[in-house]
């Protein structure tokens, strides 16, 4: 199967080469200075290799990322705060190291894998990618992870295996919405149908800009997969299933008539509440225009196959 | 005295204005967060319902302290309810959408959260119109009637509020929880007063 991933991109979103390549630069000195003292110990092996890490055919290269700062401050991580400023303090007193991983259901391996063992056996690479909320606001996101696909493989899936379950840490002494059992069910779960999870655009990343990924934004593991809601792609990992039944999803579950278990990025199904068809840009200024919404965030090309025969409306 | 009561309604009428020069400082200094314009959209409508309940506040704190003259400053913080609503929705045209009325209508067509907003904004104007002594003359009796649409806008503006979150329910009750309060302090009150004209009719038959 041949993959397209070049796609018109409007001028406006494009930075000058030049630009972007002396960014990249000023960023990446900055981070050998800083970063690596604190690193955790599954990130000290390959983060100097992240500084360099080659293109991948599957990212937006051109794609102008939004300033970290804004990235990192501006967070659903609703196991610590419903806000979204709040996060980026109380994450930190999660513990990401040492971290490990329980692949379990239809496989023929399946075991509790250390992330650093993962790390190592997996090629990294950098994701420029669009990120797209249900709320209606996205950012561009230069991620560093691995190919999903890869990793299940490598633990032998069985045929009978039709959906991916993800399960996030559940650690109530830090997490307080846990602890109190705050709107949603805990833990955090997510899932995917499996040709969903094979799919090359859809990653675990494990970084973003360089550098390991902050504890607000899901370190040390989280999925990626571009063409859905963010709410899709679940945080600070521990658990993933192969399962033959459709998993129960946490937001579907907490509100099965807005939030479907695709949630696949569509300016023309609107959420029950609100428009999906425009949205704001983090980093955009006042009276500057709202970006209208694609159809599967703009990766058309590369998944609607996935979905060849399937009404998006009734398939939310 | 007329004087002192002057003065306090001028600066009251000052310090409403707190708020909005607050707001402009934290653009100024890019203090609004990584999505300045929702929350500017949020600072805005925050604004609007606080002003909202302290214009339905008047009518009870006047009732338990039997002040009097009061009625200018509801009329003042009922017209700052219009002026900060009023900027609401010109920050979500212009500020947000930058006009783009195709957007707009598809926005506003897909969304009902802002079907309660524009409710409430269409009742609140219509207020702010009819706010003066001289349609107060005009209007007579039905004055009244109008006016007491504002509870149907405070109302419609905390669905407008509710209606639009993923979960965190907080906020909204808040302002709930108050007009709610607010609302029952008049229905007590209507309820003693006919109490009180029933238990006259009978004596006064006598």
């Amino acid at each position: 199967m041949i993959i397209k991933t070049q796609k018109a991109i409007a001028t406006s979103e494009i930075t000058d080469p030049l630009i972007f390549k002396q960014r990249r630069k000023i960023i990446k000195s900055l981070l050998a200075i800083t970063g690596a003292s604190i690193a955790p110990a599954w990130a000290n092996d390959n983060k100097s290799a992240w500084l360099n890490l080659p293109e991948s055919q599957f990212s937006e290269k051109l794609l102008t990322p939004t300033p970290a700062e804004l990235i990192k401050n501006y967070t659903n991580y609703y196991e610590f705060a419903f806000n979204k400023e709040d996060s980026t303090e109380l994450a930190q007193s999660l513990s990401v190291d040492p971290w490990s991983v329980e692949i379990s259901g239809a496989v023929e391996k399946p075991g509790n894998y250390h992330l650093e063992d993962i790390l190592r056996q997996q090629t990294m690479e950098e994701r420029v990618y669009r990120f797209r909320c249900v709320e209606a606001w996205s950012m561009v996101v230069p991620w560093i992870g691995f190919s999903l696909g890869n990793l299940i493989k490598s633990v032998k899936p069985l045929s009978t295996a039709r959906f991916v379950k993800f399960t996030t840490i559940e650690q109530p002494d830090v997490m307080r919405n846990q602890r109190s059992n705050a709107m949603l069910t805990w833990p955090y779960s997510e899932g995917l149908r499996i040709d969903e999870a094979m799919h090359p655009l859809t990653i675990l990343a494990v970084g973003m800009y360089g550098d390991v990924l902050p504890k607000q934004n899901g370190a040390p593991l989280r999925l990626i997969v571009p063409w859905k809601y963010g709410f899709k792609s679940i945080k600070a990992i521990v658990k993933i299933e192969l399962l033959e039944k459709p998993p129960l999803t946490t937001w579907n579950q907490a509100a099965p008539s807005e939030y479907g278990f695709y949630a696949n990025v569509n300016p023309d199904v609107p959420h029950p509440r609100w428009s999906q068809n425009s949205e704001r840009q983090l980093g955009s200024r006042f009276f500057s225009p709202r970006r209208q919404t694609e159809l599967f965030n703009g990766y058309g090309e590369q998944v609607a196959a996935l979905y060849r025969d399937m009404d998006l409306r009734h398939f939310f | 005295m007329f004087a002192r009561i002057d003065k306090l309604w001028l600066t009251t009428l000052l310090a409403c204005l707190i708020p909005l020069l607050w707001l402009f400082l934290d653009i100024a200094f890019d203090q609004l967060g990584s999505n300045p314009i929702q929350a500017l959209h949020i600072r805005l409508g925050d604004w609007t319902l606080r002003f909202l309940c302290l214009t339905l506040a008047i009518t009870p704190i006047q009732t338990v302290t039997r002040w009097r003259g009061m009625t200018v400053y509801r009329q003042l913080f009922g017209l700052y309810t219009f002026f900060y609503a009023s900027l609401h929705l010109l920050a979500y045209l212009l500020v947000d959408h930058v006009l783009q009325w195709r957007l707009i209508g598809i926005d506003i067509i897909e969304s009902s959260y802002i079907w309660f907003g524009v409710v409430a904004y269409i009742i609140i104007l219509l207020l702010a119109m009819t706010s003066s002594k001289w349609s107060k003359k005009l209007l007579g009796k039905n004055w009244k009637k109008l006016h007491r649409y504002i509870y149907y806008a405070a109302g419609a503006a905390i669905l407008h509020y509710f209606w639009q979150l993923k979960g965190n329910l907080v906020e909204p009750l808040f302002y709930l929880i108050i007009i709610a309060l607010l609302l029952g302090f008049r229905v007590l009150v209507w309820l003693t007063n006919r109490q009180l004209s029933k238990m006259m009719i009978p004596k006064s038959r006598e």
